[in-house]
């Protein structure tokens, strides 16, 4: 599966321009031209931004439609919470909802956030663990498509579900808010405020850098190989759910991490920022720019993030209306997204030649790949599995 | 005792509610593979033509009655609507359909909300459902073993059509192989758009039975989805009796879980014996016996 050819080091050459770019246009231009609290809007779109980093890993690359990224996403904000709630409360005190709400006292399984380490690697271990336990349970077994996806889904719901119920101990349906401080940094002052969407800004750029060196990697063909073919990769000797996982657990982690980050900047986690809705929601942004694409799934995310403030502002239920029209509009009549035609048009062409098949992602585009008489035999035994799964 | 008693009622109620949401989904999804997540707002639909019926016409036994077909029919319409449009064109591409049909379900949220307003709307039940029945030492309220019946005439009616009608023999025909019926004369685009007209009607008829248990809003759709795929899922695909035994058990299971915590921490207890058990049956209780891959 491994090819050099001239269209990938174009695209190799076209990724690390396009990084330099987005670290101009973040690092420089962004905190230069914009206001404080613009800024800091910008600085929650870089948190959903990476959530879609990893959406179009498992998705775009890993044909995992997964639904619950809301979950990670919480996870790793709610861990972060946590450590801030404590920190505001002070050394062995209690955060100011549970004296609210309960009986004062400490749930054992704050106590570990406390420190600032503990915290830092739960953001990611958290989100991680549980990806891993659950993507070994389904992967294995080879619950896959349509089921892998109503399964993350369910995950999210119940997630929910959970968290509304405990009123006591995590905030219930008001969530945890009201943080003071970042790490011993006033979250009143704007300077740390500017401080924060730096480490978003810088954070999501490494993000990319990763998921660009994955792509490029023998991991990354092998991902577009189990997503196109998985049982011909087991044929082949590999194990579809190894490579599965590791892009679902990463995908957990980004998502993780850019709820840590959601934390502090946006200044509070509820349910309603990590339930069903919320977490399918992340995956419009990813289908416009282009799931499959590196660069795509930032840009879209950023801009329906944008669209959403600009006009859920003015026309409140007008977004609802243009959301629902997008995601029918862009799924069903674009699904390649936007960026098919800018950036990594040289990768899309390249994986095209590599057979990725009518009837996935690239329908519309695969007409025009020549596909050899064996494999329309195959894709023809294959679909009908598919649509027994 | 008593307690036990108590759980079972509850359990086997709330299965019946599970199973009238997961019907016409095991039947669009079970058996052609489509995700619809707009189900969900079908249902809310058959919700809302309960209550615009009720506004027409006052007698609450009446507008019931009247309420159970014409809600299947606004249903199905809605459903055949959708498969014209947009399912149609995506039959090979079933996570897509998701994902489209997700973001119907957010149009039709937002229009129920501009036409019947954001606050949740009441429909009357009937006098002579609003008692109930004691059976052995518990007390049953008349709405829900309406409810248990009526989810039991739609798994009956459902068969019946499967099983003896023309109709179900085209369309067991069609999930079985669908390049051969097309071949020997079955016309499976009328099909496929009759069995979608069934099972988003199906949806509806759910919906004017869940204005018997609470109020209806924009939202009502949304908490059933999940729980209506996780039943499906569990029931296993192409088989009516799978989610009647999946529903049922899943809502025993939801009820005895409750009973000894809470319900949140019951939903997700029921989450994680779903996953346990589809280690065991990953194709969920009953399945096609198929020869393809996987």
């Amino acid at each position: 599966m491994r090819h050099t050819s001239a269209g990938q080091s174009r695209s190799n050459y076209g990724a690390l321009c396009g990084l330099l770019l987005g670290a101009l246009a973040l690092l420089v231009v962004a905190p230069a031209v914009l206001s404080d609290f613009r800024l800091s809007l910008l600085g929650r779109f870089v948190c959903y931004a990476i959530v879609a980093v990893g959406i179009g890993l498992a998705w775009g690359r890993g044909g995992m439609l997964t639904l619950g990224q809301g979950v990670f996403f919480g996870l790793g904000g709610y861990v972060m919470a946590f450590h801030l709630k404590l920190a505001d409360a002070g050394p062995s005190g209690v955060p100011d909802f549970m004296l609210l709400y309960g009986s004062g006292h400490l749930p054992f399984w704050w106590e570990p956030f406390r420190s600032p380490v503990v915290t830092l690697l739960g953001v990611i271990l958290i989100p991680s663990l549980v990806a891993f336990g659950l993507g070994i349970a389904i992967f294995r077994r080879r619950v896959r498509g349509a089921y892998f996806a109503i399964l993350s889904q369910a995950l999210a719901a119940a997630f929910t579900i959970l968290l509304i119920g405990q009123q006591v101990t995590l905030g219930g349906f008001n969530g945890l808010n009201g943080f003071r401080s970042f790490f011993g940094f006033n979250l009143y002052d704007p300077v740390n405020k500017r401080m924060l969407f730096y480490i978003a800004a810088v954070i999501l750029l490494i993000t990319l850098a990763v998921v660009w060196q994955l792509y490029r990697s023998r991991y990354g063909e092998l991902l577009i190989a189990v997503r196109d073919q998985e049982e011909r990769v087991r044929f082949l000797g590999y194990d579809p759910a190894n490579i599965k996982l590791v892009a679902y657990v990463l995908a957990a982690a980004m998502a993780g991490i850019a709820g840590a980050l959601f934390v502090p900047i946006v200044g509070i986690i509820s349910p309603a920022n990590v339930g069903v809705v919320p977490s399918i929601a992340f995956l419009i942004g990813v289908a416009i720019g282009g799931r499959a694409t590196l660069f795509g799934p930032v840009l879209g995310a950023i801009a329906v993030a944008w669209a959403q403030t600009a006009l859920s502002e003015s026309f409140p239920s007008f977004w609802s209306y243009f959301q629902g029209a997008l995601f029918v509009l862009v799924i069903a009549f674009l699904p390649a997204g936007l960026s098919s035609v800018s950036l990594l048009r040289g990768s899309w062409q390249r994986r095209q030649r590599f057979g990725t098949r009518a009837g996935r992602m690239a329908a519309p585009q695969a007409d025009a790949a020549p596909s050899l008489p064996s494999e329309s035999g195959l894709s023809g035994i294959s679909a009908g599995s598919e649509t027994g799964q | 005792m008593q307690a036990l008693y108590s759980q079972l009622v509850a359990g086997i109620s709330l299965g019946s509610i599970l199973l009238l949401a997961a019907l016409g989904l095991a039947l669009t999804f079970g058996q052609m593979g489509v995700i619809n997540m707009a189900h969900g707002e079908f249902i809310m639909a058959g919700s809302y033509t309960a209550f615009v019926i009720q506004k027409v016409i006052a007698d609450a036994g009446i507008s019931l009655l009247l309420a159970i077909p014409l809600g299947f029919l606004v249903g199905g319409l809605m459903g055949v609507l959708l498969e014209a449009t947009l399912i149609r064109r995506m039959y090979h591409r079933p996570l897509d359909t998701l994902l489209v049909t997700w973001g119907v379900s957010l149009i039709l949220q937002q229009a129920a909300r501009d036409i019947f307003g954001a606050p949740n709307v009441d429909v009357r039940a009937p006098s002579w459902l609003s008692g109930g029945i004691d059976v052995g030492i518990t007390h049953v309220p008349a709405a829900r073993l309406f409810i248990l019946m009526l989810a039991a005439a739609a798994v009956a009616g459902l068969s019946l059509v499967l099983k003896t009608m023309p109709l179900g023999r085209r369309i067991r025909g069609v999930v079985q192989n669908r390049d051969l019926a097309e071949t020997v004369g079955i016309s499976t685009r009328n099909t496929d758009r009759l069995t979608f007209f069934i099972g988003s009607g199906l949806a509806g008829i759910a919906g004017v039975a869940l204005t018997l248990l609470g109020s209806t809003g924009p939202t009502l759709g949304t908490s059933y989805i999940v729980d209506a795929f996780l039943v499906v899922v569990v029931g296993g695909i192409g088989q009516i009796k799978g989610a009647v035994i999946a529903a049922f058990g899943l809502g025993l299971l939801q009820a005895t879980f409750e009973y000894s915590t809470t319900a949140s921490i019951a939903k997700v207890m029921v989450f994680v014996v779903i996953v346990v058990f589809l280690q065991i049956r990953p194709q969920g209780i009953f399945s096609v016996r198929t020869r393809s891959l996987a």
